[in-house]
């Protein structure tokens, strides 16, 4: 079977200190995957040296058989909501129209086409009515979905998630998690760095518990167990064993 | 006044020299607004100062002051500095600010000896690179006018060019990074536009001084406007208005330096726009909150003189102003709202002590309650 994401030995040092070591990560397509691990657990790093914004030391990734270099029209990215500043003077449809300047080129500017395409996008996110609006004047959760419709409008096969759920009101964790399973149906793959372990059984069909080493990956059922937890969270889980047992 | 505004078309110096000053002011301006939204003011700062050593050697070598030797001198330091700035920040544990200092401060050091050891040197053609510390406008002529045109004029070309690209360079590189663009070699053209643009107003503000042309017009500029082309227009116009005043300025008062001039004009701008402009500026701002804090009082006293005659028989039922006092301690006495209130028609004075509510004030005070508790459904 040809995975969607196939990542192997990867990996990452910073300053000779290893920040990600050793990964294996096979997703096969058609699957919501979370990415959890304690903070410094190299759950970003995991995302940015995948789409070669951190250079791996070591380490091969594949997206749907290819290297990411030849598949980057397939790939689309939702950076940390915290990583750009919102004081950026434009507004919300400037900001999603960026998700289309891959396809567009150099130097052209976009047109009609691609103000409908990112308009429609906005409308899967419920944003629709705040096209002109200036991008400081959103909430949290208005600028996650921002960025979210961002990568809609990328139209690709493989989505990666940078805590998309950080910070967000309940209205707009619902929003993601209606748009999860729509890309779902849809067969796109997505993998999200998630914090709530709480969550990941109802959300996801896979997890990833990454400590700098992969503990464990595939199915929620099979790989989100006490003992795995244990090992990615340390001692410091009191809730893991209540987590576990009140998973359906 | 006038007369200057007369001499600006009929004297030659004065043209030539509000012309250099206007283009400068405007490539500075406008490439320093994309700079303030790299957060890399600073940066040009470092390479203003770091470009005197260049343009020191550039006349120890070829003995020549034509502009363009100079600048190429000057541009070539400046870019030096900019990369030793980030090889240091990425290869050390030395951060940013602390590169930035050490960088700003080496080469500004080596300039000034290099200046003085030209200045020792008995050579009638030295004379004049020491205007390059502080600027000297009125040193302006034809040919310097022209290569600041063409080179200016070049700079914003390619701005215009690489619109779309160094909007999101600017906003989100990671993301842009993504999308395959080549963000390094985007990153090394925007940072050498910046030092162009920085390079030509050295001669005309100086190198201490040209950051304020970099800095200032975008910061003003940003008070004004959320659109980022309106936002670069108006800060390459802002930064032609002070080059074209200092410049003018200067040039009339004979001994007075360039540099210093601009920054009086453009920082008075920046005040302005700190102070007044609509939306951002602190003036509106105070009064927007100065209004819905009023507006916050008014109901809080309202609803409180409600809930107290509540528990009488009539709605308007009169308190003394102590009482109110004490139940608004959070927000103030409330004597002041209840003076407030009264112009408003919404409570009455009985007497020195008690007040009460009219019935518009109690149809109010319903409203607000109403509002306050019946929308958590």
């Amino acid at each position: 079977m040809e995975y969607a994401i196939d990542i192997r030995d990867l990996t990452v040092a910073y300053r000779e200190k290893p920040v990600l070591w050793d990964i294996d990560l096979q997703v096969p397509p058609g699957v919501l995957l979370a990415i959890v691990g304690p903070n410094g657990a190299g759950k970003t790093t995991l995302i940015k040296s995948t789409l070669g914004l951190v250079k791996p030391a070591a380490g091969s990734v594949l997206i749907h058989g290819k290297p990411y270099a030849d598949q980057r029209v397939n790939v689309a990215y939702v950076p940390q909501r915290g990583s750009v500043d919102w004081d950026f003077p434009t507004n919300v449809l400037d900001v999603v129209t960026m998700g289309l300047y891959g396809k567009l080129g150099w130097f052209k500017q976009p047109a009609k086409k691609e103000k409908v395409a990112a308009l429609k996008a906005l409308a899967q996110v419920g944003m629709e009515d705040f096209a002109d609006r200036q991008i400081s004047q959103l909430s949290g959760g208005q600028q996650q979905r921002v960025f979210l419709a961002r990568a809609l409008v990328q139209d690709a096969r493989v989505y990666f998630m940078d805590e998309p759920f950080q910070g967000v009101d309940a209205t707009t964790e619902r929003a993601i998690v209606d748009l999860l399973r729509d890309l779902r149906k849809r067969g796109k793959t997505v993998c999200v760095v998630h914090h709530d372990l709480q969550t990941v059984p109802e959300y996801f069909d896979e997890v990833m518990l990454l400590n700098v080493r992969r503990i464990a990956s595939g199915p929620v059922g099979e790989q989100f167990t006490e003992e795995n937890l244990r090992a990615t969270y340390g001692g410091r889980v009191a809730f893991v064993s209540a987590l576990v047992s009140g998973k359906k | 006044m006038i007369e200057l505004f007369s001499d600006l078309f009929s004297d030659y110096t004065l043209r030539t020299v509000a012309m250099g000053a206007a283009l400068l002011g405007i490539t500075a301006g406008s490439l320093g607004g994309f700079a303030l939204l790299r957060r890399q003011s600073l940066l040009g700062d470092a390479i203003s100062h770091a470009a005197l050593p260049g343009i020191a050697l550039a006349f120890l070598i070829t003995g020549s002051k034509a502009p363009l030797v100079l600048m190429t001198g000057a541009a070539l330091a400046g870019w030096l500095g900019a990369a030793l700035i980030s090889s240091v920040t990425n290869r050390t544990r030395i951060k940013y600010d602390s590169a930035l200092g050490i960088m700003l401060s080496v080469f500004f050091g080596f300039g000034l000896v290099l200046l003085t050891y030209i200045q020792r040197n008995p050579d009638a053609n030295q004379a004049g690179l020491e205007s390059f510390l502080f600027g000297q406008a009125a040193a302006l002529v034809e040919r310097d006018v022209f290569v600041i045109l063409g080179i200016g004029a070049l700079v914003i070309f390619l701005m215009g060019l690489f619109w779309k690209e160094f909007k999101v360079l600017s906003f989100d590189p990671d993301f842009f990074q993504t999308l395959g663009f080549p963000v390094r070699a985007l990153d090394h053209l925007l940072t050498g536009l910046f030092v162009i643009a920085i390079v030509i107003g050295l001669q005309t503000v100086g190198v201490v001084l040209m950051s304020a042309m970099i800095i200032a017009p975008g910061a003003a500029a940003r008070q004004w406007t959320d659109r980022l082309g309106r936002m670069i227009m108006l800060s390459g116009c802002i930064g032609a208005v002070s080059g074209v005043g200092g410049a003018l300025i200067s040039s009339s008062i004979p001994g007075l330096p360039t540099g210093p001039t601009i920054v009086l004009i453009v920082s008075s701008i920046v005040v302005f726009s700190l102070l007044f402009a609509p939306n951002r500026g602190i003036v509106f701002r105070k009064y927007r909150e100065w209004k819905s804090g009023k507006q916050l009082r008014v109901e809080a006293v309202l609803v409180d003189m409600y809930t107290l005659a509540a528990q009488h028989l009539s709605a308007e039922y009169p308190h003394s102003a102590r009482v109110l006092d004490v139940m608004s301690s959070m927000s103030g006495p409330a004597r002041r709202t209840l003076g407030l209130l009264k112009d408003l028609g919404l409570a009455t004075q009985l007497d020195a002590k008690m007040w009460s509510l009219t019935p518009e004030g109690v149809r109010r005070a319903e409203l607000i309650i109403q509002r306050q508790f019946g929308g958590e459904e």
